[in-house]
């Protein structure tokens, strides 16, 4: 099984220098594009390959290129920019991508910047990523001093500036037009669109915003072609997925396997099933914003179209699984704690709706619920549904919460009935050690 | 007053954008990074930045990370989110308020920490988790919180 995207990466998980990424191969794909391809070329063989953005939305990469003017006319500076904002919970891909292998994405930002002719690229990185900002940088430092960056890069006719840029917290940071009123120096709330970023995005220029595991395939695909790309995958998305799993399995951890494993594989296989003395429950597939999917969805295939029929998405992968000894309404009302805390303000039902949702599901999992309280969510849900709000922050938070509403229902209810949590006293403490123990 | 320090790397950033504005969350950093939190000089940094005071101080409280109040000599950020939870975050908190005596939000008396709860630190196959200043600490119990916070004086 090919894994690309992990391939180069030291098994101590130390930092890859450039020396050692070139030694693998590494820059070939770059020289390739730049030398030898127009920038329509690379943009048709991303499209050839199918891409689809891996940051959670699943938009096809090369397709949101294509909004970029081109041509003499086209407005500069143009912008590039590597989302490193990996906030949503549950999701911890990008860090290793950016911690262990920060070459490959500055070699796809390199190539995707070429193909829409981008003259300054900016990798916007969470706060708290610390070790990834230190080899980020080096790495960064590293590609200037080997004409990869910087003025006619490799004596081509092409320019390229990089920066790195180190957040300070906000989850939507991670919302792409958020993202850039946070780099022009504003509080970081989302833009309307249209105009889209592609046409009007940072100070007012062309701007993509791509995921950092988007941009570390397109290295891949440049230099092994669509037809390669597209062969890694088991169903009609291309290319690999990283896929992990958190809360009470066995091994959580993470995997770069083919996009359409299915669900019940990554779980039972990869991460070794359930702990000992805990049974599976269900499962929020991708990251906190998508809704809970049960054991009869294990055959379902982590892809774009097959996760979405089974009524949820793919997200960003990442999957968080809750057992069958902690509370449903406890974990909800932990998500929608931290999307109301999140929620930048912007826009009246995102603002006033989660803090009123986080506070009826405090009350429910501490014994002070109310009859009612479940249709009175239920209808919170509706109101921050898709387009109700001004991004999909809201949206999105109400995924969990609507699942969870129909597949936990008599656990709400009996909360609300007894006043009580019947969870509390019987959830085993401490991570890893109670299964050892 | 801002320092000659301060103002220098704050004007080194300026160069790098298009206008003095968007240099302003660096700015803040820059001076968090001096004094461990960004006290009233905000008024002198909005003034570097052609800024007014409400403006930038509107930047600095939207961000979590910005410290617009005295912070410890350590700060903890704890994983407060969904994964950590699950594995047991809310006894990672107790134990900490415990050591510590002190809630969320809270400074120690000795001024050693303060500790703060933080959205999903992104290491949850690794939780329950937490941050102190630069360092990532995973897999916590109690006795290994002991030994961690032993290395911060």
């Amino acid at each position: 099984m090919e894994r690309p995207l992990i391939e180069k990466i030291r098994p101590d998980r130390g930092p890859l220098d450039i020396k050692e990424y070139e030694r693998l191969g590494g820059y070939q794909a770059a020289k390739k594009a730049l030398y030898k391809m127009t920038p329509k070329e690379v943009m048709d063989t991303v499209k050839d390959s199918n891409l689809r953005g891996r940051g959670g939305a699943g938009f096809p990469t090369a397709q949101k290129w294509s909004f970029v003017p081109m041509g003499d006319d086209a407005p500069h500076p143009k912008y590039l920019i590597a989302n490193a904002d990996e906030m949503e919970p549950g999701t911890f891909k990008d860090r290793l991508l950016l911690e262990c292998n920060p070459h490959q994405l500055i070699e796809g930002m390199i190539i995707s910047a070429y193909a829409v002719q981008a003259d300054i690229a900016y990798i916007f990185l969470r706060s708290e990523y610390r070790l990834a900002a230190k080899r980020v940088m080096s790495a960064i430092t590293e590609a200037y001093k080997s004409k990869y960056l910087g003025e006619h890069i490799m004596g081509s006719g092409y320019s390229l500036e990089m920066r790195l840029h180190t957040s300070v917290g906000r989850y939507i940071c991670g919302e792409e037009t958020a993202l850039l009123n946070a780099l022009e120096g504003k509080r970081a709330v989302p833009r309307a669109k249209p105009p889209f970023p592609q046409v009007t995005g940072l100070f007012g220029k062309p701007t993509v915003v791509n995921n950092v595991e988007t941009l570390s395939n397109i290295s891949h695909i440049i230099g092994k072609g669509a037809e390669w790309f597209k062969g890694l995958s088991l169903s009609t998305d291309s290319g690999t997925k990283i896929y992990g799993v958190s809360g009470r399995v066995k091994r959580p951890g993470l995997w770069e396997l083919p996009i359409g494993t299915t669900i019940g594989e990554i779980i039972e296989e990869h991460a070794g099933g359930m702990k000992d003395g805990v049974g599976f429950r269900a499962v929020i597939p991708g990251g906190a914003s998508t809704e809970f999917l049960t054991k009869e969805h294990f055959g379902v295939k982590m892809d774009y179209d097959s996760v979405q029929k089974a009524g949820s998405r793919l997200g960003t992968g990442m999957m968080i699984v809750l057992d069958d000894r902690t509370c449903p309404v406890g974990m909800v009302h932990n998500l929608e704690k931290f999307f109301a805390h999140e929620s930048c303000g912007w826009c009246t039902p995102c603002r006033e709706g989660l803090p009123w949702t986080e506070k009826i599901l405090h009350a429910i999992e501490e014994g002070r619920g109310e009859q009612g309280d479940i249709e009175k969510l239920e209808s919170l849900a509706g109101l921050m549904g898709m387009g109700k709000t001004f991004c999909a922050l809201a949206p999105g938070a109400m995924e969990p919460l609507q699942s969870a509403l129909k597949l936990f229902r008599d656990d709400f209810q009996r909360h609300i009935n007894e006043k009580r949590c019947h969870y509390k006293g019987t959830v085993p403490i401490y991570g890893r050690s109670e299964a050892e123990s | 007053m801002l320092s000659e320090d301060e103002k220098k790397e704050i004007e080194a950033e300026v160069k790098h954008c298009n206008h003095r504005q968007a240099a302003c969350i660096e700015a803040l950093k820059i001076v968090q990074r001096h004094r461990g939190w960004v006290s009233d000089e905000i008024t002198e940094i909005a003034a570097l930045l052609e800024m007014t005071a409400e403006e930038l101080d509107s930047v600095a409280t939207f961000y979590n990370l910005v410290f617009r109040k005295p912070v410890g000599r350590h700060v903890i950020l704890v994983c407060d989110t969904v994964s950590c939870w699950v594995m047991g975050y809310e006894h990672i908190r107790e134990y900490l308020s415990d050591r510590l005596d002190i809630g969320l939000g809270e400074t120690t008396a000795d001024g050693r920490f303060t500790m703060l709860p933080v959205p999903c630190l992104g290491a949850c196959d690794r939780a329950p988790v937490m941050m102190i200043d630069d360092e990532l600490h995973t897999d916590l119990n109690p006795e290994k919180i002991d030994e961690i916070l032993k290395g911060y004086l």
